[in-house]
C-alpha cells in the first residue's frame, strides 16, 4: 500500500528530490518565523498527494510558503493570512477542515460514535442482567460438549 | 512457455476454487469426505497459485521483456532484489500477490484445521473458496499479469527509483499476511453465522488467526513507516493518509477483535459483538485494497474515467460486505446469552477498550472517506488532513491509554478498584518520576510533551506492575515470586511487552514530534554546523556509479556531544532509465535518537542545501511497535500448541488469572 502511495508522491508531485524550505525563505526573525512553519504545516500543496506546503518540494508550495511569510510580515495575523490563502485556492488548501455545516458531519462524528457506543453498552448490559434475572438461558451448547471443553480447558491449566 | 504454464495454473486454481465453493457451500454438512475434498482443493490452490506466481518471479529475474508487466516495471540494470520486487512493485503483480496469500492461509487452514468439526471447517474453505474465486477471477479478468509483448521491447522501463528499496521486499508482503490473514476470521465468522453455532471453542479457534494477522500488519504497517521516514526524505513516519489509514482502519479494528475475542473464550460473553467485529476488520481490509487499487484516491474523477477495476472491485465489496451484514442481521439474534459481569471487571474493560477502539476506527474512516462522499455529492472539495486527524485520533486514545494498565488487573466477573489503585500506585509514580526526568533533560519548554510522556511511562510500569503482581514480588518470599514468575504461562508475558510497547511507541511518538530539530542551510564542502550539541562538518561530495543509476556521495562528520566522530553519507542519484532523480539520507543513530542529514539541490551560488534534523527517541516509536509484534508471536507459540495440537500432559504451571 505504501509503496503505492510512494510511487503516486512522486509522479505527481514534480520530479526533483524531496527538499522542501530552502534557507533563502527563512525569516529573520525567529517568533514570526514559528508562526510561519505552524501555518505552512496546515495548508495543503495543491498539486501533490497529501503533503503540506511546509513538507513540499514542489515550485507552488514554494509560492505559497513565500505568500505566508509576506502576509505575516505585512503585518497579518494567523487567521487573516489563512483567509487570504483560501480566498485565492480555496478550502481544498486547509488540511484542518473549518467546522461548518457542510463539515459538522465530520466534526460530530467521533463523540457522536463514542456517545452512541457507551449508550448501546449500558443498555445491552441492563437488558443482559434484566433477561438473567428472571430467565435460565439454556446452553449453547450439549452436556456432552460442555464436559469435552471443560476436560480441554482442564488440560489447558 | 513458463509464462503461459504459469497463467494457466492461475486459470485452473480460479477455476477449482469456483468448485471448491459450490461444492462446499452445496455438501457442507453432509460427509466428512466432502470436507477432506476442500482441504485438499484449498492445499492445491496454494500450490497452483504459487506456481503462477513463480512464473511471474522467473519471467522478472532473467528480465523476460516480451512480459509486458516486466517491461514496464523492471530494467536489465537493476540488482536481482529489486527484480524479483519489482514482480509486486505495480497493481497487477500485487493483486497475485495478494491472492498468493489468501491460498498460503487457506491452505494453511486446510492443513492445521483436522481437529475443527468437519461442518465448521468445510464452511471455512468454502467461504475462502469463495474468496480466491472473487480475487483471482479479478487479477484475471481485469488485472492479468501473464500478458504477452509483441515485438519483445530490448530494455525495460525500470521499477519506480523510489520503490527500489529493501522496504518493498518486506513491507507489501508482511502488509498483505496482515490484511488477508483476516479472511480467515471472517470465514469464521461468516461459517458461525450460517450454521448458527458459536461458543468458546469457536473464540478459541479464531484467536490464532487474529493474533497472526495482527502481528504481521503490525509489523507491515511499522516498517512502512520506517520506510516512508528513511526514503522521502523529509523524516516523516506517518502522515493520515488515506493510503495508510487503510491499513491502519483493519489494524484498530483487528486490535478490538484480538481483546474481544479474548473475553468470548474466557467468559463465552460479546459473542456478537465478536462476530460483527470479524466481519468488520476484514471489511475495512477490503476496503482499504478498494481505495487503493481503484486509483479513487488520487481523485474521484479519475475513478470515473477509468471505472472497471474500480467498479469491479467495488461490487465484489459490496457483495461480500454487504452479503456478511445481511447474513449478520438476518442470523445475530440467534447467538444470544454469554456470561453475566459486573461493570468493573475485566469483561468490562475490554468493553471500554473495544468502544475506544472501535469509534478511533470509526472517525479514522469518516475523516478518510469524507472528502470524497463531499466531492461526490456536492462537488465541494476539502482536504481532511494530519491536524483532524491528530486531533480527533488522539482525543480518543489519550482516555485509552489511561485506563489501559487497569484492565490486566481487574478480575473475571467482579473488580476491586481500590486494591488495584493500590497496586497501581507504584507504577504510577515511577512514571511520574520518569516523566519529569526526561522532561528535564530534554530542556522542557511549557506544553503537553511532559503530559504525553507521563502516559507513556504509565502504560510501560503499568504493564510491568501486572508481572510483578502476578508473581506476588514483595507478598511471598523473593525466591518463590521468582519461581512464580518463570511458571507464568507465555500469554502473561505477551500481555505485560504488548502493553509495554505500547508505551514505547507513545514514548517515542511524543519526544520525537515535541523535540524534533531541524536546520536548513545553504553549506559548502569544509562549512560546519551544529544542531542540539553535534557538530555535523561537510567534508565532501564524490561521484560514485551505481548499477542503474548515477550518484553524488556527500560525505558529512558527525561527532556527538559526548565527543566521537562518525562519517555519514547522504546520496543524490539519478536513475538512468527514467531520469528520475532522488535522494537517500544519511542517518546516523544515537542511542535511541537519530541525526538525519538530507542533500538537496545545488543552489544557484554553487552551494548544496543540507537539511538536518535532530529526532530524539524517534526509534522508540518502531521499536514499540517490534516489541508489539513480538509479543503477538510469543502468544503464538504458545497458543499453536493449544490449537493444533493439545499435548495430553503437561507441566503444572501457576494459573494465569
Amino acid at each position: 500500500m505504501r509503496a503505492l502511495l510512494l510511487a503516486i508522491i512522486l509522479s505527481l508531485a514534480v520530479l526533483s528530490p524531496a527538499h522542501a524550505m530552502l534557507p533563502d525563505e527563512v525569516l529573520p526573525n525567529p517568533a514570526l518565523e514559528a508562526r510561519a512553519r505552524a501555518i505552512s504545516a496546515e495548508l495543503r500543496c495543491l498539486v501533490c498527494q497529501n503533503q503540506s506546503i511546509d513538507d513540499s518540494d514542489a515550485p507552488l508550495a514554494r509560492d505559497l510558503r513565500i505568500i505566508v511569510r509576506e502576509r505575516l510580515l505585512a503585518g497579518d495575523t494567523d487567521t487573516q493570512v489563512r483567509d487570504f490563502v483560501v480566498a485565492r485556492y480555496g478550502e481544498f488548501v486547509l488540511l484542518r477542515p473549518v467546522l461548518a455545516a457542510h463539515t459538522i458531519v465530520l466534526w460530530i462524528a467521533a463523540p457522536l460514535v463514542l456517545i452512541l457506543g457507551m449508550a448501546g453498552v449500558v443498555l445491552a448490559a441492563r437488558r443482559r442482567s434484566a433477561v438473567l434475572a428472571t430467565t435460565t438461558i439454556p446452553s449453547a451448547l450439549t452436556p456432552e460438549e460442555e464436559a469435552a471443553l471443560a476436560r480441554l480447558q482442564e488440560r489447558d491449566r | 512457455m513458463i509464462i503461459e504454464l504459469g497463467h494457466f495454473a492461475l486459470v485452473l486454481a480460479f477455476a477449482l476454487s469456483v468448485v471448491s465453493a459450490i461444492v462446499g457451500f452445496t455438501f457442507r454438512g453432509s460427509s466428512a469426505q466432502v470436507t477432506l475434498f476442500l482441504r485438499h482443493a484449498a492445499l492445491l490452490q496454494f500450490l497452483l497459485v504459487g506456481a503462477a506466481f513463480a512464473a511471474l518471479v522467473q519471467a522478472f529475474v532473467v528480465s523476460d521483456f516480451s512480459l509486458a508487466l516486466a517491461y514496464q516495471h523492471s530494467h536489465s540494470l537493476q540488482p536481482l532484489l529489486y527484480k524479483v520486487t519489482s514482480v509486486w512493485g505495480n497493481h497487477e503483480g500485487s493483486m497475485l500477490l495478494w491472492v498468493l496469500i489468501l491460498v498460503l492461509f487457506g491452505a494453511a487452514v486446510a492443513a492445521f484445521g483436522r481437529p475443527l468439526p468437519f461442518d465448521l471447517l468445510a464452511l471455512v474453505l468454502a467461504m475462502q473458496g469463495l474468496m480466491v474465486a472473487a480475487f483471482a477471477g479479478f487479477t484475471l479478468f481485469t488485472s492479468n499479469p501473464f500478458m504477452r509483448m509483441v515485438p519483445a521491447p530490448f530494455e525495460g522501463e525500470d521499477l519506480n527509483p523510489v520503490l527500489q528499496d529493501i522496504g518493498l521486499a518486506i513491507h507489501p508482503p508482511l502488509l498483505y499476511m496482515g490484511y488477508v490473514g483476516f479472511s480467515i476470521c471472517f470465514s469464521f465468522a461468516i461459517a458461525a453465522l450460517i450454521s448458527g453455532r458459536i461458543d468458546a471453542a469457536w473464540a478459541r479457534w479464531v484467536r490464532p488467526w487474529t493474533l497472526i494477522s495482527w502481528t504481521f500488519l503490525t509489523l507491515g504497517i511499522a516498517m512502512g513507516s520506517y520506510w516512508a521516514y528513511y526514503e522521502l526524505g523529509w523524516g516523516g513516519w506517518w502522515f493520515w493518509d488515506p493510503v495508510e489509514n487503510a491499513s491502519f482502519m483493519p489494524w484498530l479494528a483487528g486490535t478490538a477483535l484480538l481483546h474481544s475475542a479474548i473475553v468470548m473464550e474466557k467468559r463465552n460473553a460479546l459473542k456478537i459483538w465478536t462476530v460483527f467485529l470479524a466481519i468488520i476488520t476484514f471489511s475495512l481490509s477490503l476496503l482499504g485494497t478498494f481505495l487503493v487499487r481503484s486509483g479513487i484516491l488520487t481523485s474521484v474523477h479519475t475513478f470515473a474515467s477509468d471505472p472497471t477495476r474500480g467498479m469491479v472491485i467495488l461490487t465484489m465489496l459490496g457483495l461480500f460486505i454487504g452479503g456478511a451484514f445481511t447474513l449478520f442481521a438476518m442470523r445475530a439474534n440467534a447467538l444470544r446469552a454469554g456470561g453475566l459481569f459486573h461493570p468493573l471487571s475485566r469483561e468490562g474493560a475490554l468493553v471500554l477498550n473495544n468502544l475506544f477502539l472501535a469509534t478511533a476506527t470509526g472517525a479514522v474512516l469518516v475523516g478518510t472517506l469524507y472528502p470524497l462522499v463531499l466531492d461526490a455529492l456536492t462537488g465541494q472539495a476539502i482536504s481532511v488532513g494530519a491536524p483532524f486527524f491528530d486531533l480527533t485520533f488522539s482525543a480518543l486514545m489519550v482516555p485509552l491509554l489511561i485506563l489501559l494498565p487497569f484492565g490486566p488487573f481487574l478480575a473475571w466477573k467482579r473488580g476491586d478498584l481500590v486494591g488495584i489503585v493500590q497496586r497501581l500506585a507504584g507504577a504510577a509514580a515511577l512514571a511520574l518520576f520518569c516523566a519529569i526526568l526526561v522532561a528535564a533533560l530534554s530542556g522542557a519548554s511549557i506544553s503537553l510533551a511532559p503530559l504525553g510522556l507521563l502516559l507513556g511511562f504509565w502504560v510501560m510500569f503499568g504493564a510491568i506492575a501486572e508481572l510483578v503482581e502476578k508473581a506476588r514480588f514483595g507478598r511471598l518470599p523473593i525466591g518463590q515470586s521468582f519461581r512464580r514468575l518463570f511458571g507464568l504461562p507465555r500469554t502473561a508475558y505477551s500481555t505485560t511487552l504488548a502493553h509495554f510497547g505500547m508505551g514505547v511507541t507513545v514514548i517515542g511518538i511524543v519526544a520525537a514530534s515535541a523535540w524534533e530539530m531541524e536546520r536548513v542551510v545553504a553549506m559548502n564542502p569544509g562549512d560546519t554546523q551544529t544542531l542540539a550539541g553535534y557538530t555535523i562538518g561537510f567534508e565532501g561530495l564524490t561521484e560514485e556509479p551505481g548499477p542503474n543509476f548515477a550518484a553524488e556521495h556527500g560525505t558529512f562528520a558527525i561527532t556527538a556531544p559526548g565527543g566521537g566522530t562518525r562519517q555519514a553519507i547522504a546520496e543524490r542519484r539519478v536513475y538512468v532509465a527514467s531520469g528520475q532523480p532522488t535522494t537517500e539520507a544519511a542517518i546516523e543513530t544515537y542511542g535511541f535518537s537519530q541525526v538525519y542529514i538530507q542533500l538537496g539541490e545545488v543552489a544557484a551560488n554553487g552551494s548544496h542545501v543540507v537539511r538536518l534534523w535532530y529526532k530524539p527517541y524517534v526509534t522508540l516509536i518502531w521499536l514499540g511497535c517490534v516489541l508489539m509484534a513480538l509479543a503477538g508471536f510469543i502468544s503464538l507459540s504458545y497458543r499453536r500448541m493449544r490449537v493444533a495440537a493439545p499435548t495430553p500432559s503437561r507441566r503444572k504451571t501457576v494459573p494465569a488469572e
